[in-house]
């Protein structure tokens, strides 16, 4: 594997449900430590990408590769002790869970042995100390006791993101992790994604706010209809005519073109 | 100690055990409606092993236990493979099975039932209730309770974070099927004799009721449940006659206070399951509330889950 090889790299992805194509021919490459926004109108096929990436979904058709390996067909159970960890598009935190223990529920593909599934987790415990050392790193020490149900949404995000943290990902993918979120919290937000950035994971993010991604990614990859229509620089999207005509149709594409 | 406080302490007990055998895969999100079923196969396992080869209690009851537990692990696989209401549907037909298949059977007394030899007396079986109490709140303290709290609350997201879930529910499953077993193995040997009528679908439904008022979210659920509504039905037969007499002191024999005698108690049984089903759905003793209890032992924060 050479030094230049993508982190992750779809090739000719192709996924219909019932004789509806979803996805079409994606293909992508995200490299190492990079941070890239996967964006596109409502039903492009975003989530489904995200689902294909992290095993809910097998292509119909293509091909997965994650650091170097071939992973269309390794179990979803499988994917997270890789390096691949997601949130996702409305909060799955285990509501019944305290903090700490969501965060710990993410160590489990580094924890999953007879042994360790038999270890209590007490106060004492390696991996409550790391989940607790973990929330401290990410300013969210003061909630570790509390049973997630009863926290604020913005926190919720924010601990959905370092739950996936918890498995020492590769990639982090987040599913619209500034959607519901103010401007206050999506700055916030912003700067916490840019410290896991500097700390050297690479980054997958779908998200509608283009204020989000432009300030966080420097790549993106456009959807319509489950084709790709876009994959560059984040700052040149905006005036690509065919990313113009899928978000506001062809007459403005067309006046903007001639302009 | 009277014969009838030994006969409550002991069905006490056995009902704790009981009820933490259904617990364990209820809180991984298995409702198991046949738990009649699997305490009928630890009863007649210990119970068969202990007249036919009068081999000591020790032994017919661990017997019991590895018996009903691999029968669990065994019918674990197809059975969780449905979900929700076809789950308890599919545990209340094991159960049965299992009490069709004893009846008809004659090494094991068919309708007539059989003695059961050794007899214990009432404290193995507290004593055994408290070393399963502990066991319990153990194995939720451990990651492998964390997965099960986590499987029941979400999946396919337990799924996404590497739970084997399969794996964890299936030893659930066989780990509570083994409880009830050895709940069974007590009951055959501190009453000496057991019949498959006593196995019925209403034990099934009440120590799931157990369960389910006293709580699914922490080890305190079951212990409490069981005991509630162990005791209640007890401190209500003297309750009660005691309440007649006292109203029949004020108005007399008039007939118009019509004063209630200890055929009650399970009206007032059955009205409090439903005041405790509208005003605390989640049962009796939930997780906010053993935080908020531990809130005063700070020293403990975080501690037991």
């Amino acid at each position: 594997m050479s030094a230049q090889s993508p982190l992750l790299s779809l090739k000719d992805v192709s996924k219909g449900f019932f004789g509806l194509q979803v996805i079409t021919d994606v293909s992508f490459d995200i490299a190492a430590g990079a941070r890239m926004a996967l964006i596109g109108p409502n039903g492009a096929g975003k989530t489904t990408i995200f689902n294909l990436i992290s095993g809910v979904y097998t292509p119909d058709k293509g091909q997965i590769n994650f650091a170097g390996q071939e992973i269309s067909l390794v179990p979803s159970r499988k994917r997270i002790g890789l390096g691949l960890a997601r949130s996702f598009q409305n909060i799955r935190l285990m509501p019944h869970l305290s903090v700490v223990e969501n965060i710990m529920l993410g160590q489990q593909s580094q924890a999953g042995g007879l042994l360790s599934m038999a270890t209590p987790l007490m106060g004492r415990s390696r991996w409550r100390r790391e989940a607790e050392d973990l929330l401290a790193r990410m300013n969210l020490e003061t909630y570790p006791g509390e049973v997630v149900a009863t926290l604020p949404y913005g926190i919720r995000k924010k601990i959905e993101v370092v739950r996936a943290l918890a498995s020492n990902p590769k990639l982090l993918m987040l599913d619209e992790p500034a959607a519901g979120l103010n401007p206050n919290e999506t700055a916030s937000l912003r700067d916490f994604l840019m410290g896991i950035s500097e700390a050297g994971t690479t980054i997958l993010i779908v998200e509608h706010d283009m204020g989000l991604v432009r300030s966080l990614c420097d790549q993106a990859v456009v959807l319509n209809f489950g084709r790709k229509i876009y994959d560059g620089l984040t700052r040149d999207v905006q005036e690509d005519p065919l990313v113009l005509e899928a978000y506001l149709g062809s007459r403005h594409a067309q006046e903007n073109a001639h302009a | 100690m009277s014969g009838y406080w030994a006969g409550i302490l002991s069905i006490l007990a056995i009902n704790i055990i009981f009820a933490y055998g259904i617990f364990i895969p209820v809180a991984s999100g298995q409702l198991n409606l046949g738990g009649a079923g699997f305490q009928a196969v630890g009863a007649y396992s210990a119970g068969w092993l202990s007249a036919s080869f009068g081999l000591p209690v020790s032994v017919t009851i661990a017997f019991g236990v590895i018996v009903t537990g691999v029968i669990g692990v065994l019918i674990a696989f197809p059975i969780l493979r449905t979900k929700g209401v076809y789950l308890v549907l599919a545990t209340f037909a094991f159960a049965e099975v299992i009490a069709g298949a004893i009846l008809s059977s004659e090494p094991l007394g068919g309708a007539m039932g059989i003695s059961v030899p050794g007899y214990i007396d009432w404290y193995v079986s507290v004593i055994f209730a408290g070393l399963v109490t502990v066991f319990v709140f153990y194995l939720m303290a451990t990651r492998f309770g964390l997965t099960i709290r986590a499987i029941h609350d979400d999946e396919d997201v337990s799924d996404l974070m590497g739970v084997s879930v399969r794996n964890v529910k299936v030893a659930a499953f066989g780990i509570g099927a083994a409880l009830t077993g050895l709940s069974g193995g007590l009951y055959a040997h501190s009453f000496s004799y057991i019949e498959i009528q006593g196995f019925n679908a209403l034990v099934s439904i009440y120590v799931l009721l157990y369960v389910l008022l006293g709580g699914t979210q922490t080890a305190w659920g079951p212990l409490v449940g069981a005991t509630f509504f162990t005791l209640l039905p007890e401190a209500l037969r003297s309750v009660l006659p005691a309440t007649k007499n006292f109203l029949v002191t004020l108005f007399g024999e008039t007939g118009i206070v019509a004063p209630p005698d200890e055929s009650w108690r399970f009206v007032i049984l059955g009205a409090l399951t439903v005041l405790m089903m509208v005003f605390r759905p989640e049962g009796l003793v939930t997780r906010t509330m053993v935080e908020r209890l531990q809130f005063w032992r700070p020293a403990n924060r975080g501690v037991t889950q």
